[in-house]
């Protein structure tokens, strides 16, 4: 049986996932083919490269098709899924393959755990971020190259520019720390204090989807299923409830300090660090400290 | 421009998700319903297309009698027209979901069908792509921002991507996927609820479809809750919570 694993990118840590998802299902026994699209330096076209892929599936007819769980992995399945008629499962944490295939998968921004059977074959499947080691990875020199199709309805949806965004401090998805608040906080100006913090800290501000709401910070801040999603050392949670739209988006963070006033608060659940209290009083006292400690 | 936004009922989850006995839906017996967050503001992008450009626009959802709530909702922020396949409430798999959209909008002309990127419960990121094959469209996912263009033959749409934004220029018809952050979804007014209230919907019954991808049961990730470490209370915790960000190697 064997195995194909769509690389979107060989140096990405997402398509390394999708490798090793891809070779702990061939084992050692199957083979795994590797492969991924070129189109001499134009831009990225999901429909052309799908075109590609969709035809190398349908020469070699492998038990499973793998692709990396980021935006491009599932868009280009999606496109071979559609092309192809056939189901397909995002977001896997296992598979286990047969007729059906039987598949666990992320909801809700990964709240939640679906098993689902797979009415079709060959399988695909995007693999959830992180939820396999990146280990084991192939030799470049392994990844099949295939020429994106260049037939022009596949071309009609096709990246002409890259606009650069603004640096602009430390980026919220790549900080170490990250002090975020929610609607405890109340109102913008509220975030001057959450501001000093990071900055004390080098880290970044992030918010909830409450704060985005009533429109206090940019939606560029806010963290959680539909924004960004963090990983830092330190993510400290002033004044947020803990919905699970918002933990969705801080399951990377390595330690969580949450300051509620509330000691029922949901947040708590998940923190590794608790401060009951006014996140109006705690936040100043915390950078007041450091900066005592600083001797400055 | 005729544009057309499709959006999904799904509960208004709190902090802590409770399972249906029979472990296949989100117990709701406590929450409240909303339209998924992307899809709001696919609705919230048709509304301020058509108010700058003309047209009309139209929301689309599959689901429940009770999914009248969100289309009501949407009508309330200024949708015109709405669209109701009803369906039992039991999951509809992507490709059941398209082939179901697509035979309810293929003859109405859209100029524009806007979807969310995926929605906030299932997040299976393909019905959108689906509907597009099949009405022989091309489709843009992810976009954070639409121009129209040339009175209205083509969009230009931006997609965040890790260092920047990349731009793609596409000829109406399309499909365009959006996400949350597009735009800031206005509240609805008195009047806009009342109006909303008042206007037709266009139900027509959506029939069980097997599933391919078929849902077979939820459950709740293991290891969800921490053993939590409490520094203290109030401005007083500030001490510990030094010792805890220089065990850290953060001070």
């Amino acid at each position: 049986m064997a195995i194909l694993v769509f690389v979107e990118d060989a140096g990405d840590e997402l398509s390394q996932q999708a490798i090793a998802f891809g070779r702990s299902l061939a084992g050692d026994s199957d083979p795994l083919d590797a492969v991924r699209i070129t189109n001499d330096g134009a831009g990225y076209a999901p429909a052309a490269w799908a075109h590609a892929l969709a035809e190398v599936i349908s020469e070699r007819r492998p038990a499973a098709v793998v692709a990396p769980g980021s935006e491009r992995g599932n868009e280009v399945l999606a496109h071979v899924a559609a092309r192809l008629d056939l189901p397909m499962a995002a977001h896997c944490t296992s598979v286990a393959l047969g007729d059906p295939a039987e598949v666990v998968r992320l909801r809700w921004g990964g709240s939640l755990l679906e098993e689902a059977r797979i009415h079709g074959s060959p399988v695909l499947l995007t693999v959830a971020p992180h939820a396999i080691a990146a280990d084991g990875v192939l030799d470049p020199a392994e990844i099949e190259s295939v020429a994106a199709s260049e037939e022009p309805a596949d071309l009609l949806v096709r990246v002409s520019e890259r606009v650069p965004s603004a640096v602009a401090g430390v980026s919220l998805a790549d900080a170490e720390v990250v002090v975020s608040g929610g609607r405890g906080v109340g109102s913008a100006e509220g975030f001057v204090a959450l501001e000093e913090l990071a900055s004390l800290l080098g880290g970044a501000v992030g918010c909830s989807r409450a704060v985005t709401s009533a429109g206090w910070r940019p939606h560029s801040d806010q963290v959680g299923q539909t924004g960004t999603k963090v990983s830092p050392e330190l993510y400290i949670a002033c004044g947020i409830s803990g919905a699970t739209q918002h933990l969705a988006g801080v399951k990377g963070a390595k330690k969580l300090l949450a300051i509620n006033p509330d000691g029922e608060a949901s947040i708590f659940a998940s923190a590794d660090y608790a401060v009951i209290g006014d996140l109006h009083e705690v936040v100043p006292a915390i950078s007041a400290e450091i900066r005592k400690a600083r001797g400055s | 421009m005729n544009i057309l936004a499709c959006v999904k009922r799904v509960p208004l989850t709190g902090g802590r998700i409770v399972l249906t006995d029979d472990e296949r839906a989100i117990s709701t017996r406590h929450l409240g319903f909303t339209v998924s967050p992307h899809e709001e503001c696919a609705c919230e992008e048709a509304v301020r297309l058509v108010e700058q450009h003309g047209g009309s626009s139209t929301v689309l959802t599959l689901g429940p009698p009770e999914a009248e709530e969100q289309l009501r909702d949407m009508m309330a922020i200024g949708v015109e027209r709405a669209i109701h396949l009803v369906s039992d409430g039991s999951e509809s798999d992507p490709q059941a979901t398209a082939a179901a959209i697509v035979s309810a909008v293929r003859e109405q002309g859209f100029d524009l069908l806007m979807f969310g990127n995926e929605s906030a419960d299932a997040g299976n990121y393909q019905v959108a792509v689906r509907v597009a094959y099949a009405l022989g469209l091309p489709v843009v996912t992810g976009v954070k921002a639409i121009a129209v263009l040339d009175g209205g033959a083509a969009v230009r749409c931006e997609q965040e991507v890790p260092g920047g934004r990349d731009v793609y220029t596409v000829p109406l018809p399309a499909v365009v996927t959006v996400k949350e952050g597009i735009n800031l979804p206005r509240y609805p007014s008195v009047p806009g609820r009342l109006r909303a209230k008042r206007k037709p919907v266009e139900s027509t019954v959506a029939g069980p479809v097997d599933a391919r991808l078929e849902m077979v049961r939820l459950r709740l990730p293991s290891g969800a809750e921490k053993q939590t470490q409490v520094l203290g209370h109030g401005a007083d915790a500030a001490p510990a919570v030094i010792s805890v960000l220089a065990e850290l190697g953060l001070v």
